[in-house]
């Protein structure tokens, strides 16, 4: 009997199965890139950006060309591929601890500077790879092992809403911050990292889109509650939204 | 083509940098190297080439990191402050075995010191200052037309073993002028098979990154770079050696306090006094064997440097307890004159060895 | 008809598509585990797939492939 495929593992990852915690939200953003690396028919001339963090094996996953950065230097390596190699397309894909707080500078100054490359920010709101430690982006009285009775705002401030800074930059061209958590949310997540390499092809300039992304492990909650996690309690303080779009609409 | 010119060290420096075929120059600036970014920025770019002023130095020195792994000749430059930010770079890049040339237009310090020249950062140069094993190969011209020939080669040696080179100076070769030819030479056919430059519809994807997580692995990847490490040592070597059979004194000295040595020994000379230089071109790998083979007639050793000592552990391992080693260095950015040199060897002569 | 084939050795036993199934009729094998320790993931009731996809596209391990059979 004849069949037609639905669904089945993107050409853009390779076969190496994944080495992230069950459930981690890891796993979910690569196949989306992927998905459209191969739908802008781009994957074979891409050049993936990894980090320091859980993702720093993300060059064994993507199937395409992969260079290893720093920690938090991933914008600025991006920057060094991009300028010149200006006809093959560069991301950078970061977690919160790369992005958000060792890397402030790469990231404002690449978003600054208007960089044609697209950065995948993934946030869940702690340090997974090194144990579940307090991020910038951890909740106001979240418990992680750096903030044991919670994080306390008068001593570590308010989470960091990256989307919103980078949005007040002149150079950013697209800035959207999307969430993975339930299957309508990653059909829209899919549209809106589509969008970043899209515009990119077209050289518009820095885009990023902000994925709010579970981390059972490092929340010591159970995979199915950790996606309740970011609907009740990652949500309300980040909202989703396109917080720039150098076309204007929305 | 090139005509001999009176040019600015920094600008010689660019200049020959755009003729080897640099194809991206990221810096930052900071004083004494400053004609360095600026001379790119108006010159490179124009010439199909890349300039970036970066945030930092941390940024500069990483984003030579992915343009250099896609392939690109690449290059930096700064100053001691900022030589000490792209550390953490600089052993990323030998981790992930990158080549890229790395200009440190030296000033004094500690800390933020001064914008006066020193030699005070031999250790940081020649040692690594970043994590793990690994060893840069460093340049040290004394002048300014051996500015404008290290840059050919270190563009080569940098490529031919893939690793970070250094070109050290200090802030005076930096900014001083001298007649000057650029000798341009064909940059070396080097393998590229490994570059991740996004043509994966040619070939399956490349990787390039530093880790390592199985320890036999990565235990594996340091000694076969190690092995490229001893080959630099047996054959990159290079020094200036004037010591002749009959000379008392051989003064070591690298860059331009050599060349402040040499108008002491000349000043020696006339005195009936002998004494020899021993000039470090490389300072990684160190000319070593020079001390195992020195005339008979020499009895002492004197190291001169523009710091409180680093060069002069070097020579103790050259010289292995066969003379004394004595020293004189100046330091805070006070640069010695040659009577300063002539004095301290008169010193040592008569006071016979130790 | 529905064919959903699952890569069991890459499934984490993760429930994120036993959750997400709108006709509720996925679940974990909880009588054997796969090479990685985990109960697998099977399908109680293959009949009643509609072939939406819904489990595959959550599933951050690319576990589950889903075909549709040609019209009958």
């Amino acid at each position: 009997m004849a069949t037609k495929v639905i669904y089945e593992k993107s050409r853009g990852l390779k076969d190496n199965p994944l080495t992230y915690c069950p459930g981690c939200s890891h796993g979910t953003i690569h196949k989306l890139v992927a998905e459209s690396l191969v739908e802008l028919d781009v994957l074979e001339r891409t050049i993936a950006v990894a980090p320091v963090g859980c993702s720093v094996l993300a060059y064994n996953y993507f199937n395409c060309d992969g260079i290893q950065a720093a920690h938090g230097r991933a914008p600025a390596v991006a920057t060094g591929i991009k300028r010149v190699c200006p006809d093959k397309i560069v991301f950078a894909y970061q977690g919160d601890g790369d992005l958000a707080s060792i890397g402030t500078a790469e990231i404002i100054h690449a978003a600054h500077r208007g960089e044609n490359f697209t950065v995948i920010f993934v946030n869940n709101a702690i340090y997974g790879m090194t144990g579940g430690q307090m991020a910038p982006t951890t909740l106001i009285n979240q418990k992680t092992t750096t903030s044991p009775y919670g994080r306390f705002e008068e001593t570590t401030g308010k989470p960091l809403l990256v989307s919103e800074m980078l949005a007040t930059i002149p150079g950013a061209a697209y800035i959207e911050r999307v969430s993975v958590h339930d299957h309508a949310h990653i059909l829209k997540a899919k549209r809106a990292i589509k969008k970043a390499f899209k515009y990119q092809v077209e050289g518009k300039g820095f885009c990023m889109v902000e994925v709010l992304a579970a981390c059972p492990i490092g929340w010591n909650v159970s995979p199915v509650d950790s996606m309740k996690f970011v609907r009740d309690q990652m949500m309300p303080y980040y909202p989703l939204g396109v917080y720039k779009d150098k076309e204007g609409v929305q | 083509m090139n005509k001999r010119v009176l040019m600015k060290g920094n600008e010689v420096i660019a200049e020959a940098a755009i003729q080897a075929g640099c194809k991206a120059f990221f810096g930052y600036p900071i004083t004494p190297q400053n004609e360095i970014p600026e001379y790119m920025s108006a010159h490179i770019e124009r010439r199909n080439g890349i300039f970036v002023q970066a945030e930092s130095e941390v940024a500069a020195i990483n984003m030579c990191y992915g343009a250099a792994a896609t392939g690109a000749r690449v290059m930096t430059g700064s100053s001691s402050p900022g030589m000490a930010l792209k550390q953490e770079g600089i052993s990323y890049m030998s981790g992930a075995d990158l080549p890229v040339l790395m200009v440190n237009v030296s000033r004094c310090g500690p800390g933020l010191g001064g914008i006066l020249p020193a030699q005070g950062d031999y250790f940081m140069a020649t040692r690594g200052g970043g994590n793990g094993d690994y060893r840069t190969p460093v340049f040290a011209p004394a002048y300014i037309q051996e500015c404008s020939d290290l840059v050919f080669h270190s563009f080569d040696i940098a490529e031919k073993y893939r690793t970070p080179v250094m070109i050290l100076l200090d802030g005076m070769l930096g900014q001083m002028m001298e007649p000057v030819e650029i000798r341009p030479t064909p940059p070396i056919e080097a393998d590229k098979s490994w570059v991740a430059d996004g043509n994966t519809d040619k070939r399956p994807p490349n990787i390039v990154n530093s880790l390592s997580l199985l320890g036999d692995v990565l235990e594996q990847q340091n000694l076969k770079r190690f092995e490229k490490y001893a080959e630099i040592e047996r054959t990159e070597c290079m020094v200036e050696n004037t010591v002749k059979d009959g000379d008392e004194i051989a003064v070591v000295a690298y860059g331009v306090p050599a060349r402040i040595v040499q108008n002491a020994i000349e000043e020696l000379s006339a005195e009936g006094i002998r004494a020899g230089l021993i000039r470090p071109i490389t300072l990684w790998p160190f000319p070593y064997d020079v001390f195992k083979s020195l005339p008979a007639s020499v009895k002492y050793i004197l190291v001169a440097e523009l710091s409180m000592g680093q060069m002069v552990e070097d020579v103790k391992l050259g010289v292995n307890g066969k003379y004394p080693v004595h020293f004189y260095g100046r330091c805070g950015g006070m640069v010695f004159d040659p009577s300063e040199i002539a004095d301290k060897v008169r010193e040592i002569i008569k006071g016979g060895a130790q | 008809m529905a064919v959903l084939t699952f890569n069991e050795v890459t499934c984490k036993g993760c429930r994120l598509c036993v959750e997400a199934c709108p006709k509720k009729i996925l679940d974990l094998d909880t009588s054997r585990v796969n090479a990685k320790g985990y109960n697998p993931v099977l399908c109680r009731d293959i009949d009643t797939c509609t072939a939406c996809a819904v489990c595959a596209r959550v599933c951050p391990d690319s576990v589950i492939k889903v075909e549709k059979g040609a019209e009958e």
